[in-house]
């Protein structure tokens, strides 16, 4: 990890907070992501509610890379008003797969009125760091995120259901031992590969059921 | 850039044809023709009322236009009816340019191509007189619309005229020809004028270059989608463009993979 004093990030921070222009606050964010400092969680985190994509992917990229050390403040901060805002959030808490993100993700992949939003988190389901959980917890916790996947396999948009398989997909491939989840996680891929509305999404179940 | 989906609990089905079918209030039918081709109501009591719509003189706007008659266009274009073709290529004559605009992508989507003559008419003079209307936002013709709907009707006799249109100045008309073109020739050159595009500093010309090809399904231009500058959301929806194109649409079998297929969906794996 890269070392950067307390007194950098803090005017790292304050380029952020005095960014005059669109172009002048991608640059901003992306120099304090790099960073990687825990010190700029909280900045990057409100960032993604200034509407601004660009701004937007440099922070998440910011929180990914700083991964464990953004979790409770992402959890913290979830904004529940501005959907933007927790499209981003969800994404980053996708891509860091830290198992504390996990009834966030379900909640959001079974209910998030925005569809890009779902989307985010059935595919972050499947990319769950599992062994950051307790033993006694791991099976639970995967057939509740597997519930929630193949209902998201009804989804009525298409690219939530497609998102739902790469989720399902992930956890085939740690759960490798054939049990009667995974049979019936193979059946369902199986089914949506035939019936399906969408060619995109049949093809996407076909590859699941693919040998790895 | 919304991407809730639309509740129709607003309106119901038969609350919006009755909208559709009274005159009294010109804002509820607007309403209704947009809610009914939305929601795609295409019963023949919808479809008889949107084609009557597209004859309306009560709706009009400050400048003259008809809002009513674009939006029943519009809707027609969705509810996949070819009976309405010919009523639809008689709006290709309207005075209302926005009419035109929208008969011209309705009779893209209808797939019929009966109404080829008039919309190669509508290129008449070539790009000489393709020029902006003094005080308005656009050209003298709908240019774009036409030229995509000949391209998705696959009126090959439109070639030489269509040519001509990707040195407009109009970037949304040289995006336009190019899409047209590589749909009538299967020339690559055309294609990746639509890459380049997709790379440029307009946010708005990379979203339609990148719409452009999920449409007329390009699979060569899967990697500059997947890293043009612009929101996932559209970068999924142009790639299952290229994979609609790519693999058989018959259902109840799964597809057969392709390398390429497979490519082609890890990228979109790393947009979701």
């Amino acid at each position: 990890m890269l070392v950067t004093d307390s007194a950098n990030v803090q005017s790292l921070i304050d380029a952020v907070d005095t960014a005059d222009s669109a172009t002048a606050l991608i640059g901003a964010v992306r120099s304090l992501a790099a960073a990687q400092s825990p010190a700029a969680v909280t900045t990057l985190i409100t960032v993604l509610g200034f509407n601004n994509p660009g701004a937007a992917v440099a922070a998440v990229d910011g929180l990914v890379a700083l991964g464990q050390a953004a979790v409770p403040a992402l959890l913290e901060q979830l904004d529940g008003y501005n959907y933007g805002a927790r499209a981003w959030a969800i994404r980053a808490l996708s891509m860091i797969g830290d198992p504390r993100a996990l009834d966030v993700l379900i909640e959001t992949a079974r209910g998030d009125f925005a569809l890009s939003v779902r989307r985010a988190a059935a595919k972050g389901l499947g990319g769950i760091d599992w062994d950051g959980l307790p033993d006694e917890r791991r099976i639970p916790a995967q057939t509740l995120a597997i519930d929630t996947l193949l209902g998201a396999l009804n989804d009525p948009e298409w690219v939530v259901r497609y998102a739902a398989i790469v989720g399902l997909s992930g956890l085939l491939a740690v759960r490798p031992q054939p049990d009667a989840a995974v049979e019936n996680v193979r059946d369902r891929l199986a089914s949506c590969s035939r019936d399906d509305a969408e060619v995109v999404v049949r093809a996407r179940a076909q590859m699941a059921l693919m040998p790895q | 850039m919304t991407d809730i989906e639309i509740t129709s609990e607003s309106l119901t089905k038969e609350e919006a044809i009755a909208n559709l079918q009274q005159t009294a209030d010109p804002s509820l039918r607007y309403y209704a023709a947009w809610w009914l081709g939305r929601f795609r109501v295409s019963e023949p009591i919808v479809i008889q009322a949107l084609e009557a719509a597209l004859e309306d003189t009560d709706s009009r706007s400050p400048d003259g236009g008809y809002p009513l008659r674009r939006n029943a266009a519009r809707a027609l274009g969705k509810l996949g009816n070819p009976r309405v073709v010919p009523a639809l290529t008689r709006c290709l004559g309207s005075d209302d340019y926005y009419v035109r605009e929208a008969a011209a992508q309705a009779l893209a989507e209808l797939g019929d191509v009966q109404c080829a003559p008039q919309l190669l008419a509508l290129l008449a003079g070539g790009i000489e007189v393709a020029t902006q209307v003094p005080g308005k936002p656009h050209l003298t013709q709908p240019y774009a619309a036409i030229i995509e709907a000949l391209g998705m009707l696959q009126v090959t006799d439109a070639v030489s005229l269509i040519a001509p249109f990707v040195e407009h100045d109009f970037a949304t008309v040289k995006n336009a020809a190019a899409r047209a073109l590589y749909q009538l020739t299967g020339n690559t050159q055309y294609a990746d004028r639509l890459i380049t595009t997709l790379q440029g500093h307009s946010l708005q010309l990379r979203r339609s270059a990148l719409m452009d090809l999920g449409a007329i399904g390009y699979l060569p231009a899967a990697e500059a989608i997947a890293a043009a500058l612009t929101e996932n959301s559209l970068k999924l929806i142009a790639m299952k463009g290229l994979m609609d194109n790519h693999l058989p649409s018959d259902q109840a079998t799964p597809p057969e993979l392709t390398p390429r297929a497979i490519e082609v969906m890890q990228l979109m794996d790393g947009l979701l």
